[in-house]
């Protein structure tokens, strides 16, 4: 069985966020990027898959160099190989264009099975796996909470608002992973050293036959980032716990009227 | 041009449920910008039947895929009814609820449009030229991106529940119901929902919910969730939990608010017992009304408060639920 994993290379998520001068990017000094969260638990149902039986789990990102070092993560943990689709535009695209890049490296691995987190931590879009799943016109189920694998078909739970959705499918197949699915597990020392030792092959678009001649241009287009507006500060409220408590519930009826 | 705008309607239990309507309602105010009308596509047996509600919130004419297959959420078989109907409306944009189905279905739908899709957005208007603009937090909150598309047809795009009213319209138009087929055979679905379990115990979900009463380590010890859990009750809200309590399995990750978590933004949210980690504050700082009660008088999370209350919240807690109670039945 050949598993794919896709790594997107994020801003940690104790990051905190300062808009840089441009307007519409992050100030990216003193950040540390590190393999966005949910993609840890797509890579470890990957491995657990593999370790309890057989196949290659192979990690692929799209975008910068400097992308290689999540990739490299990968590995630690216990991905086989890696395959970065390089190209700085990848940055800056938008999701379906990541969508296509990621597409040609499944079709090139001939992969059975390919996880992903449910979004990508910084933008948050929720796009990048379903929109794989429609360009390679295989079934997907999203944030993915457990998953049962019985030869070439799969039973997936999802949350959904006030319960638990169960879906069944067919392989090949798409899965995107929800927090829960499985416990990450960290790189040990041992896996650090065998990571430099597998391999890691940089491709450009062109070599996967991906055409970048709208790279430049994508379809959704971020204007700019802005700071929530600041709040003024709380207005505290003393006396004692039953005194505080119904001058509290007082002003959420009559000032605030939220209650 | 084309003007119109379409919405998916997601039902449950038959039911169209409030996200749907408020994107209806949106399609609507919208729609007097674009001079088009508001198209919704419904799925499974008996989305017809949800026209006059449709119709209240503004909608013109209904798509529907009433086949028994696509009762349950089949992503593959949702994007292509939704994209079918698309293609019929000649729709400008698409409007889904920011739902844990909508945002699942809106990027497949997109692909298979190949056009573009703003998730989760907070504010949205077509401009003059037609382009789709919108304004959606990103970094769990941290900040809001300004994004836009320009030129794809339809643009697609997701909305945050609980953010754009659902308002009934003065003069409901009478809805032209169009019946399509199902443009996938039941048995070539690569994948379905074969059931949807619920906990006997219905409890709100904290994406959805007009009121959270949120709760941290503050609380020392999991069954300490049981004030929480009184509180909401009481205001007819939703339990949330900080991430470093859902960490030590005292609640579910479900009620988790914060990066890794939910984003959220009710009317009210009360945090008890948490400090406000960067990660915890991005997700919640856009509630509309904020209390924090907290024994740390120099917590984070008074910062981002409109009311707080700096005391032991095992004697507030309770007391404060006497009073909300109070104040109900007055």
């Amino acid at each position: 069985m050949k598993f794919v994993v896709a790594i997107k290379h994020v801003p940690d998520t104790e990051t905190k966020i300062k808009i840089a001068a441009d307007g519409k990017s992050i100030e990216e000094a003193g950040v540390k990027w590190v393999v966005s969260t949910f993609d840890e638990f797509a890579l470890q149902e990957a491995i657990n898959l593999r370790n309890a039986g057989e196949g290659e789990v192979v990690a692929v990102g799209a975008g910068r160099e400097a992308s290689q070092k999540s990739l490299r993560q990968a590995l630690a943990v216990g991905a086989d190989r890696a395959l970065l689709i390089n190209d700085e535009r990848y940055e800056r695209c938008d999701a379906l264009q990541r969508a296509t890049a990621l597409a040609a490296a499944v079709r090139a691995e001939e992969a059975d099975l390919v996880f992903l987190g449910k979004y990508g931590v910084g933008t948050d879009e929720w796009q990048t796996g379903p929109m794989l799943a429609e360009l390679l016109g295989w079934p997907h189920v999203g944030a993915i909470t457990k998953l049962e694998l019985d030869g070439d078909k799969f039973t997936a739970r999802r949350d959904v608002e006030g319960g638990v959705e169960v879906l069944e499918g067919n392989l090949p197949a798409v899965l995107t992973c929800e927090k829960g699915l499985n416990e990450p597990a960290y790189a040990s020392l041992k896996g650090i050293m065998a990571a430099k030792k597998k391999p890691l092959d940089i491709k450009t678009p062109a070599e996967l036959g991906i055409d970048v001649t709208d790279l430049d241009s994508p379809k959704l287009i971020w204007e700019g980032l802005e700071v929530p507006p600041a709040r003024t500060g709380a207005k505290l409220i003393d006396g004692e716990a039953h005194e505080a408590a119904a001058t509290l519930a007082r002003l959420l009826r009559e000032e605030a009227k939220v209650i | 041009m084309s003007s119109n705008i379409l919405v998916f309607a997601e039902r449950r239990d038959g039911e169209i449920r409030r996200p749907a309507l408020e994107a209806v309602s949106t399609a609507y105010r919208l729609a007097q910008t674009t001079g088009g009308k508001v198209d919704v596509v419904a799925l499974g047996p008996g989305a017809s039947g949800c026209a006059e509600a449709l119709a209240a919130h503004g909608a013109s004419r209904l798509f529907v895929v009433e086949a028994e297959h696509a009762e349950l959420y089949a992503p593959q078989l949702y994007a292509a009814c939704v994209a079918e109907a698309a293609k019929l409306s000649d729709a400008a944009a698409l409007l889904v609820p920011g739902t844990a189905m909508g945002r699942d279905l809106a990027p497949r739908a997109t692909a298979r449009l190949g056009t573009a899709c703003a998730t989760d957005l907070v504010e949205i208007e077509i401009s003059e030229g037609g382009a789709l603009k919108g304004k959606r937090p990103v970094y769990a909150g941290q900040a809001y991106a300004r994004v836009s598309i320009p030129d794809a047809r339809p643009a697609v795009a997701s909305l945050r529940p609980n953010v754009f009213p659902a308002v009934e319209v003065d003069a409901p138009a009478t809805v032209e119901v169009v019946a399509l087929d199902a443009p996938i055979a039941a048995a070539d679905l690569g994948v379905r929902t074969v059931s949807v379990e619920k906990p006997d115990q219905q409890e709100l979900d904290v994406a959805e919910a007009p009121v959270i009463v949120a709760g941290g380590r503050g609380l020392k010890e999991a069954k300490n969730f049981s004030l929480i859990r009184d509180l909401a009750q009481v205001l007819g809200g939703a339990v949330g939990a900080s991430r470093a309590v859902v960490d030590s399995d005292w609640i579910a990750h479900a009620n988790q608010v914060g990066q890794t978590g939910k984003v959220v933004s009710p009317n009210l949210y009360i945090a008890c017992g948490i400090s406000g980690a960067v990660q915890h504050l991005a997700g919640m700082s856009s509630s509309k009304v904020i209390v924090a009660i907290n024994k740390d008088p120099d917590a984070p999370i008074f910062s981002v408060a409109d009311y707080g209350i700096v005391g032991d919240l095992f004697e507030i807690l309770p007391a404060f639920t006497e009073a909300v109670r109070t104040l109900k039945a007055g």
